[in-house]
């Protein structure tokens, strides 16, 4: 049967880029950068328990430079995704969720999240 | 055969409702969703803190297996695994659903989803109480010192 002729719903490029947008795609991105993420975590855990050898192992990808580089991306989504996701938990009461509100909290996110992340390693690169 | 969502004199209009969305539920997935969401807030702000103190000290095994022999610390530790990998396995499942059409990808992405979290969660849990409970080399040597 041949599909009828209907209106399609446009997609991605259509759309003028927006904060909303932004704000969406970055929070799924972050969420599944986090995921592939939380495998170093189960790393460092497992390789703890596992002993010295595999211990140190994990401790020499952590504290190359492509380790630290990976540190560095996971605390920057886990900021991001953590201060997105108060906004939809805000959200989800009925509040701001207009344009201008959107438009606000996007600045305020990047702002807090990227404050955080560059706090944090200039933290732990002032302790080291 | 009257439908499901007819009014009919035994039908309240709750009952006329449920299950008729596209997936026939969700508040479940969202509620779940939403409560980890709020309990990752203190437990993952908790994690990353006491990453960079145990990086500040140098992150020997020594440290990390003391790190975790303390209570408090494996507590929060193992809740944090529970919140972050249920929200996980929701999250991603939601992506799932968003992008993948493929009619076996679709469901067999679901179920591995669901086995992934599950065992990186079980994985790491363990760990956590090896860490806290389990006996260390150094602490049989120890005692046997004692002895």
């Amino acid at each position: 049967m041949p599909l009828p002729s209907r209106p399609l719903s446009p997609h991605l490029q259509v759309w003028k880029w927006s904060m909303n947008m932004t704000l969406s795609i970055l929070h799924r991105a972050s969420g599944i950068a986090l995921s592939v993420g939380s495998l170093m975590l189960v790393w460092f855990l497992v390789a703890a328990a596992s002993g010295k050898e595999a211990y140190e192992f994990f401790l020499g990808f952590a504290s190359s430079g492509f380790g630290q580089l990976c540190l560095f991306g996971w605390t920057g989504a886990v900021f991001f995704h953590m201060c997105s996701g108060i906004r939809h938990l805000i959200m989800d009461t009925g509040r701001m969720i207009t344009i201008p509100a959107a438009e606000k909290a996007g600045f305020i996110i990047f702002v807090v999240s990227i404050a955080l992340t560059l706090g944090l390693w200039g933290c732990i690169k002032f302790y080291q | 055969m009257s439908q499901k969502w007819e009014d009919t004199a035994f039908k309240g209009p709750m009952a006329r409702a449920m299950g008729l969305g596209s997936a026939h539920t969700g508040l479940h997935h969202w509620m779940g969703q939403k409560m980890t969401a709020l309990a990752n807030i203190p437990l993952v702000l908790w994690v990353v803190w006491s990453f960079v103190s145990l990086a500040g000290t140098g992150a020997q095994i020594e440290i990390v297996q003391a790190f975790f022999a303390q209570p408090v610390n494996a507590i929060m530790m193992l809740l944090f695994l529970c919140s972050v990998f249920y929200h996980m396995a929701l999250g991603l499942q939601v992506v799932i659903e968003d992008y993948v059409h493929c009619s076996f990808g679709k469901p067999f992405m679901l179920v591995m989803v669901k086995l992934f979290s599950a065992g990186l969660f079980v994985a790491s849990a363990f760990s956590v109480l090896k860490l806290a409970l389990g006996f260390h080399v150094t602490d049989i040597a120890a005692v046997a010192v004692q002895m």
